[in-house]
C-alpha cells in the first residue's frame, strides 16, 4: 500500500463531478432531512469522501477555510492547499469550517452574516459517525409538513435558526453520504 | 463541445455561482451578490438565468428553456442551442421531460415536480427598486424588514385605479420574511411559486442570485379589503379550448378580430394533440 500525498485524490474529471457533487449539495440544502451520496474525491484521513468531495466543489483560492481539531492535520491542509488553492483560516473569519461536532463548537466562534449581507456566513461541515432521517424534527422552508434528521446537537442547532435571518448553514457527512441544515429550519426534539 | 468546458463557465466561476446559490436557498428570497460574468449574449437575454443553469446542469440532465411560455421564441431557441453546444445536454420541449427548465416570465402549467429545477430569468432583482433607487436604501430596508413603502405602493393603485392594477412582478413575501420580485411571470403565476421543484432566480446585469426551495411559504402582498388575485383573460383557448391557462392575446387583422392562445406551447400542443379543440381549431387544422 503506498503512502497516500497531497497529489492524490483530486476529481478525475472536474467540471463533471463537481457539477454531480453540487446538485447533490443543492438538493439537500433545499430539502433539509433529505440524504444523498456524495462521492468523487479521495481526501486523506480523517476527511470523509462526502467532506472531502464538499470542500473540491466549493472552496478555492477566494474561500478561507477552517481546519478544526483533529482535521488540522499536515496531510489534509497539503491536500486542500494543493487541490483548492483555498487559505487556511481561523474560525472567526471561515467562510467554511470542517471538523467533528465537538471539535467545531461552540457555534459562537464563526460568522453569522450582518444584517445586510446574511450571505456572509460561514458554512459548517460537520463529520459525523451516523447520518439518518431520525431524531430532531425539521419544518420550514424545503420541507413538506416535517423531516427528521439525526442532527448532533439539536437546541444548540435551534439556537442557530433563532437568528434568522443570520446564522450559519450546515453540511453532515458521513462516509460518502450527505445531508444539510440551512438555518431557516425549526428544530423540535423528536420523541 | 470539446472546445468548451462543460456548460461554457470555468470551474471558478460556477464554483462561486454555486456557493451564492447555495446562500440563496439557506435565507429564501434574500438578494445574494454574485460576481455576474459577461456572458456572449446581450443584458436582458438571460444572462443571469443562463449563468445559474450552467452552475446547475450535469451531463444527464434535459433542458427545456421558455420565453413567455414559449419554446419556439428567438430568446429560448438560442439558450437551448447554447446549451446543447456547451454543455451537450440533451434539449427537450416537453415540461414532463425536463429537469432543468430555464423560463423567462413564465411558471409552466403543467406542475412541476420535487426532481425539477426551474431557473428564472430576472431583469431587477429588487422589488423596491423602483420605489427607492439607492441600493443602500433598499438594503436596508430589507435588513429592517421595512416593506411599509410597497404596501404605500398597492395602496395607491387601489386609490388610483379601484384595484391592485400590478399585473406582473407581483410581489410576493417568502417564508414570511423577505419580499420578493418574482421576476415578471404575469400574477396568474404566482400561487404557483409555492411548488415541489426548486426555484432559483438569476439577475445577470444586477449580479443577484436567490432562491426558493421546495414547499416554502410564498404570499402575494395585499390587503385584507383587497385581496390578491391570480387573473387572466376571460377566454378559453382558442386552440386547445383550455380554461385554467395564462392566455396571450393575438391580433389578427386589421378588423379588430383577435384570438386567445395559451402562452404555455407545450400544455396547448399536448391538450391538442390529447383531441381538444377550441373555437379556432378547425382552422388551424386546415
Amino acid at each position: 500500500m503506498t503512502a497516500q500525498t497531497q497529489f492524490f485524490g483530486g476529481f478525475q474529471n472536474a467540471p463533471v463531478q463537481a457539477a454531480h457533487a453540487f446538485r447533490a449539495a443543492m438538493t439537500v440544502m433545499a430539502q433539509p432531512g433529505e440524504i444523498r451520496d456524495l462521492r468523487g474525491a479521495r481526501p486523506p484521513k480523517p476527511l470523509s469522501i462526502a467532506a472531502g468531495t464538499l470542500l473540491l466543489t466549493l472552496c478555492d483560492p477566494e474561500t478561507k477555510v477552517h481546519l478544526a481539531g483533529a482535521f488540522n492535520t499536515d496531510g489534509v491542509r497539503e491536500w486542500l492547499t494543493f487541490h483548492t488553492g483555498a487559505p487556511i483560516s481561523q474560525a472567526a473569519v471561515a467562510d467554511f469550517a470542517v471538523g467533528t461536532w465537538a471539535e467545531l463548537s461552540p457555534l459562537g466562534s464563526f460568522r453569522i452574516g450582518t444584517a445586510e449581507y446574511p450571505d456572509r456566513s460561514a458554512t459548517l461541515i460537520v463529520e459525523c459517525d451516523a447520518l439518518q432521517q431520525a431524531g430532531a424534527i425539521l419544518s420550514g422552508p424545503g420541507i413538506k409538513d416535517t423531516a427528521r434528521l439525526s442532527l448532533p446537537d439539536a437546541p444548540a442547532l435551534q439556537a442557530n435558526a433563532d437568528l434568522y435571518p443570520l446564522g450559519c448553514d450546515f453540511f453532515f457527512t458521513c462516509g460518502d453520504r450527505v445531508a444539510a441544515l440551512p438555518r431557516s429550519s425549526q428544530i423540535s426534539v423528536g420523541a | 463541445m470539446n472546445e468548451y468546458n462543460f456548460a461554457y463557465l470555468d470551474e471558478q466561476t460556477k464554483r462561486m455561482i454555486r456557493r451564492a446559490i447555495l446562500k440563496g436557498l439557506a435565507v429564501p428570497g434574500y438578494q445574494v451578490p454574485f460576481a455576474s460574468r459577461e456572458m456572449p449574449m446581450p443584458y436582458g437575454w438571460g444572462t443571469g438565468g443562463v449563468q445559474v443553469s450552467a452552475a446547475t446542469l450535469t451531463p444527464e440532465d434535459t433542458f427545456k428553456v421558455i420565453d413567455q411560455g414559449a419554446d419556439d421564441t428567438t430568446n429560448a431557441v438560442s439558450i437551448r442551442k447554447f446549451f446543447e453546444n456547451t454543455a451537450g445536454v440533451e434539449t427537450t420541449e416537453e415540461t414532463e421531460k425536463a429537469t432543468v427548465i430555464q423560463t423567462r416570465h413564465r411558471i409552466p402549467e403543467a406542475k412541476l415536480r420535487k426532481d425539477q429545477i426551474i431557473v428564472y430569468q430576472v431583469p431587477i432583482p429588487e422589488p423596491l427598486r423602483f420605489l427607492e433607487p439607492r441600493e443602500t436604501e433598499t438594503r436596508k430596508m430589507h435588513s429592517l424588514e421595512e416593506y411599509g413603502l410597497m404596501h404605500v405602493k398597492l395602496y395607491e393603485d387601489i386609490s388610483q385605479h379601484g384595484a391592485i392594477s400590478t399585473a406582473y412582478a407581483y410581489p410576493v413575501k417568502v417564508s414570511d420574511r423577505y419580499v420578493m420580485d418574482p421576476s415578471p411571470i404575469p400574477k396568474f403565476d404566482n400561487p404557483k411559486l409555492e411548488m415541489d421543484a426548486i426555484q432559483l432566480f438569476g439577475a445577470g446585469r444586477e449580479q443577484r442570485i436567490y432562491a426558493v426551495p421546495p414547499h416554502t411559504k410564498v404570499v402575494s402582498l395585499d390587503f385584507e379589503d383587497y385581496p390578491f388575485e391570480a387573473t387572466k383573460a376571460d377566454h378559453p383557448c382558442d386552440l386547445c379550448g383550455a380554461e385554467d391557462s395564462y392566455l396571450d392575446e393575438v391580433i389578427m387583422d386589421d378588423a379588430g378580430n383577435r384570438m386567445f392562445v395559451c402562452s404555455d406551447t407545450d400544455y396547448c400542443r399536448s391538450r391538442r394533440e390529447a383531441g381538444h379543440k377550441g373555437r379556432l381549431a378547425e382552422e388551424n387544422a386546415a
